[in-house]
């Protein structure tokens, strides 16, 4: 597979790690309220959609950015590259 | 060896070179061939139709093809080591000194002793093996396996390391032209010479495809002829990159494709080249242009030497000028077999009939041959080659040749790669591509169903037009090739019916029409179905001569169309990829990098032993003159080290150089313990968790200043501890204000240790900076100079358990600083220690490590479960307080000594007490890490017990289940070696 990496363009997938769903991105605080219930939910239960999957590769070979790589499951077709940073920012992730 | 046979079969005319004769055996006789030949052009030529024997019932097989689609012709090529089973004849490329033998038959090739299989044949049908040999169960795997195993089979490996060179290679291009045939060479010129980047591969080593086997004229030139024109000019450009033996066998995602390019394999030595190379082609379009395969028909005893598909009869005829036989029959559905006896005939070939099913008017007149339309042959004769064939009708016509054309499939192969399923053509009797290709693939010539020349070189203009288009780039328009026309007209016509001989569909697995109506019979209709009960198209040809006569069978015993019946499709590779070609030069010690540490080669001047540590080369022990075990290495390293000093090589060790306004926060959150805390110029120990609670790493961080910390992490974790942290930092805390970088590599770093470790550093620390205990307690840190003004960092950090530190100073003086630390502590006898001594230090001092830290064991069970903030928010600390996790009866790290103090602890045993038996119910833990431990003088042990820390005093017994031994333990504290920690604040 090739990843148009949105910092450094086409690279081989043979240069990334992948972690797995985005959504990892959304860890949740250990103030909020059933804080357990939460975390076990961030970090055991996953969608398993075949079609369109968000999910994070890290560019180990390169320039060690995470990305969101949206992703068809069935036909690998990769539709949007983000930087994870931008991502999470713009999903209300700050410091 | 007896003497050379001269080419009795060869004919005039032909694509070879008959300036240049090559020598070659096969089975021990001598050959004689031309440059140009197959190996299986050349036993033909020579008179050899019978090459081996049948996979499971051992029947006399010939040559059937003259691609790479053939079925039976393999053999085994080489000797020695390069011995090759498997090899396809008919694109094995000949060369002076190539030996050959045939396969799968014990004792001599015509008297295979394993041919009895054929008369046990009602036993060996489909799926023979869930049924029969069942009983008794044990006999399965002692007798019958064995048996089955050695009788049924193909090539036998050489048992040898692969002695070749192979490679890998990198293509970008922005069009790939998959097979050189009509369509391959015209889209190819047209792209060429439009600009377009190129690259253009066919498997065999002369472009061309099928024009090379025909008699077609282009442009009122010979079609081989106007081959060598295209290919001339597409060498010519720049742009263009003509690849000749190069199958490309797989296609991929976001348009990458995989190719094999054989090197040398057609010289009779490698020279020292690589023998493959496996290119990885990335690629803005691809135009596959594969051709078609021809396929047989089934009928009575179709399998024997000399019964071969009509197009390759014309193969061996027009570009190799031999006749596969002396007297030469035709059996078809369609007009192309009457191209064989047209081409056989204008050769001067005897064509002794033609009989083609369909009840039409003969397209052709043959004076001599019998021709019989509405005809069927249904048995052939002849022991080990055909000698004769017999119509339904009771005719029998001599005939030492039978070309059997059964219609043309497009090679779809490559549109099946990602998720494309051909559809049916009912106009050619065929699956041509269907709507689902791989992104950026387009189809044309007759791979995409269009078999006749003049349609070949307008779908192939059309395409490449359209191609170039989307590319941005204007065609040529030079007008397309005029070529001799030919009809295409068929009647489908899959198997002879109403025969009590078996009618081969798969000829290398020996699928027979029976196994096809018995597996339909046996409720396994679905063409996946039938396809694993019988094994029709798994053997190394992938069914390509014989997947579409088996669904069509089994559509027309089911009373289904062939589309109702099912389609089928194909995976990687098109032909076979020796995994040598998959390894590259990754083999052996190339599998991967080797990492050497700074004082690598000052350890090997020692003559270090070094053991693998992740991709690291450490120094293991240091043996001395006169040691000859490696415990008195280890035992003297660890008490030099314990009663003066000792260095070693800590550089492996992961460093991560984190810095920024945010960065003490930052490890508050990633680490369990608090950092916030830490004041500058001061170490901690910090204790790392998964967002599961599982312990993930430990090591020490350093505040070498206001924003800036030196992590490091365990050797083994290195690359995943960074990884993690990047993912903390650009995922979840985006706008922390702090960046990380990894410096294990930029930094050599000797851990020396023992109570003159001070004496020797005050050697080496420039005397400006006052390393004395008051000025530099434990756990101090500082950037220093050494040696003169070299810039350093000095950790004073023990993992020992003596006072120690750690010295850093920047790669580059890695062995300088070894040498140097050597020289000063010659006074004290300083030692060099290894990973070894290390070890049993640790051990001794109660410090967890890789045995320990594995992946489910937690703080607590380590005893450090009151690191873990409540307080804070860090990664880990929520899911660490499952109930799960803290119960009453969890494990805790703790000591082990043996109550006889002679016997030898063994890591990996399990605790049980109160002397009951070793099972699983009785479970209380495990020794993790033992050592001998000469500080104690008796073997030691750490390990996780239940309960372990109330239990200290307790005898139990650690049980070794694979030794049946079982030794009595004293539960004891972990800290065996100054249990208060004097040493180390010294």
């Amino acid at each position: 597979m090739i990843i148009e990496h949105p910092l450094l363009g086409p690279r081989d997938a043979a240069e990334f790690v992948y972690l797995g769903d985005a959504s990892l991105i959304h860890r949740p605080s250990k103030d909020d309220t059933n804080a357990a219930v939460a975390f076990l939910e961030y970090q055991y239960l996953r969608d398993n959609p075949a079609g369109l999957h968000r999910e994070l590769w890290y560019h180990e070979q390169g320039d060690r950015s995470w990305l969101v790589v949206t992703r068809n499951t069935v036909t690998h077709e990769i539709t949007d590259v983000q930087l994870a940073k931008d991502v999470a920012r713009s999903e209300g992730r700050s410091r | 060896m007896s003497q050379e046979r001269s080419q009795l079969n060869r004919l005039d005319g032909g694509l070879i070179n008959r300036d240049e004769p090559l020598n070659f055996s096969f089975n021990g006789q001598m050959y004689q061939g031309y440059t140009g030949d197959t190996l299986a052009s050349a036993l033909l030529a020579n008179g050899q139709r019978f090459i081996g024997r049948s996979f499971k019932y051992h029947r006399p097989r010939g040559i059937f093809s003259a691609g790479s689609e053939e079925p039976n012709a393999l053999v085994e090529l080489g000797k020695g080591a390069h011995q090759e089973p498997n090899t396809r004849a008919t694109v094995t490329e000949l060369f002076d000194g190539l030996t050959a033998t045939s396969q799968n038959h014990r004792g001599p090739l015509k008297f295979d002793v394993m041919a009895a299989n054929d008369f046990l044949s009602p036993f060996l049908s489909a799926g023979f093996y869930y049924k029969t040999f069942m009983w008794p169960k044990a006999f399965w795997e002692k007798l019958y396996e064995p048996i089955i195993r050695k009788s049924a089979g193909l090539g036998s490996l050489s048992g040898q390391d692969d002695p070749d060179l192979y490679d890998k290679g990198f293509l970008h291009c922005d069009l790939l032209v998959i097979g050189a045939g009509p369509a391959g060479l015209w889209s190819a010129l047209k792209a060429g010479r439009s600009g377009a980047r190129v690259v253009i591969a066919d498997e065999d080593f002369l472009p061309g495809g099928r024009l090379n086997a025909e008699s077609h004229t282009i442009n009122d030139t010979r079609g081989a002829e106007w081959a060598v024109q295209i290919a001339a000019e597409l060498r010519s450009l720049p742009n263009v990159r003509l690849m000749t033996r190069a199958t490309v066998y797989g296609a991929y995602d976001h348009g990458v494709y995989g190719a094999l390019e054989r090197k040398t394999d057609h010289l009779p030595s490698a020279d020292g080249k690589p023998r493959q190379v496996l290119w990885r082609i990335y690629t803005k379009r691809a135009l596959l242009t594969a051709g078609s395969t021809e396929r047989s028909i089934a009928f009575g005893n179709n399998d024997r030497p000399g019964v071969m598909l009509a197009g390759a009869v014309r193969t061996y005829v027009n570009r190799y000028a031999v006749a596969p036989g002396k007297s030469v029959a035709v059996f078809t559905n369609n007009h192309d077999g009457w191209r064989t006896a047209h081409d056989l005939s204008a050769q001067g070939v005897n064509v002794s009939a033609v009989i083609d099913t369909r009840s039409i008017a003969a397209p052709m007149n043959l004076p001599g041959a019998a021709i019989v339309m509405g005809g069927e042959v249904s048995n052939t004769s002849g022991r080990s080659g055909l000698t004769g064939i017999t119509l339904s009708s009771g005719q029998t016509i001599k005939a030492d040749c039978l070309a059997v054309s059964g219609g043309w499939n497009p090679n779809v192969h490559l549109t099946c790669h990602q998720r494309g399923r051909p559809t049916w053509n009912n106009e050619i009797s065929a699956f041509v591509p269907g709507e689902n290709l791989p992104k950026g693939m387009s189809v044309a010539g007759a791979a995409n169903g269009a078999l006749s020349l003049s349609e070949v070189f307008a779908s192939a203009d059309t395409t490449v037009n359209q191609l170039l288009n989307e590319l941005q780039l204007s065609a040529d328009s030079a007008p397309t090739p005029t070529t001799s026309d030919d009809l295409v007209n068929i009647q489908p016509f899959w198997h002879v019916k109403n025969t009590k001989d078996r009618c081969w569909v798969d000829l290398q697995n020996d699928v027979t029409t029976k196994d096809i109506d018995q597996s339909r019979r046996e409720g396994f209709h679905a063409v996946e179905h039938l396809k694993r009960y019988t094994t029709m198209g798994m053997a190394t040809d992938q069914g390509k001569t014989s997947n579409v006569l088996g669904l069509a069978i089994m559509a027309e015993f089911a009373e289904q169309s062939i589309p109702q019946t099912g389609t089928t499709i194909f995976r990687p590779p098109f032909t076979p990829v020796a995994i040598s070609a998959m390894a590259g030069r990754s083999r052996g010690k190339d599998f991967r990098p080797t990492r050497h540490t700074p004082s690598h080669q000052w350890a090997e001047e020692q003559g270090a032993v070094f053991v693998e540590v992740g991709a690291w080369l450490r120094a293991q022990w240091f043996p001395q003159p006169g040691e000859t075990h490696w415990r008195e290495s280890v035992d003297r390293e660890v008490t030099a080290t314990r009663e003066s000093v000792g260095v070693c090589d800590v550089t492996t060790l992961g460093k991560i150089d984190i810095q920024g306004a945010d960065a003490g926060e930052f490890l508050d959150r990633v680490y369990a313990n608090t950092f916030g805390t830490l004041a500058v110029g001061k170490v901690r120990y910090g204790l790392m968790l998964r967002e599961d609670g599982i312990v993930m790493d430990d090591g020490t961080t350093a505040r070498m200043g206001e924003h800036h910390y030196v992590m490091t992490t365990t050797t083994a974790n290195a690359v995943g501890v960074f990884r993690h942290l990047e993912f903390c930092r650009q995922c979840l805390w985006p706008d922390l204000d702090v960046h990380l970088i990894s410096a294990t590599e930029q930094w050599a770093q000797y851990a020396v240790a023992g109570p003159n470790s001070r004496k020797l550093l005050e050697n080496i620390v420039d005397p400006e900076f006052d390393i004395s205990n008051d000025a530099f307690p434990f756990m101090a840190c500082a950037n220093i100079t050494v040696c003169g003004g070299i810039a350093a960092r000095l950790f004073r950090i023990s993992f020992s358990g003596e006072m120690a530190y750690e010295i850093a100073v920047p790669t580059r003086y890695g062995d300088s600083m070894i040498r140097a630390l050597m020289q000063a502590g010659e006074p004290y006898n300083v030692v060099p220690y290894g990973t070894e001594a290390l070890g049993v230090m640790r051990v001794e001092k109660g410090h967890a490590a890789g045995n320990e830290l594995v992946g489910t064991t937690t703080a607590l069970n380590l005893g450090l479960g009151r690191m873990v903030s409540k307080k804070k928010d860090c990664i880990g600390n929520v899911l660490s307080e499952r109930e799960g996790l803290n119960t009453d009866d969890a494990i805790r790290l703790v000591g082990f000594k043996p109550v006889n103090t002679a016997d030898s602890l063994v890591a990996g045993s399990h605790f049980v007490s109160g002397g009951r038996d070793a099972t699983t119910e009785n479970d209380e833990g495990w020794m993790s890490s033992v050592v001998y431990s000469p500080s104690m003088g008796h073997s030691i042990g750490i390990g996780f017990l239940t309960k372990g820390h109330e239990r200290l005093g307790e005898t139990l017994s650690a049980v070794n289940p694979l030794r049946n031994e079982r030794i009595e333990v004293e539960v004891v504290s972990a800290h065996f070696v100054d249990p208060d920690g004097e040493r180390l604040r010294g």
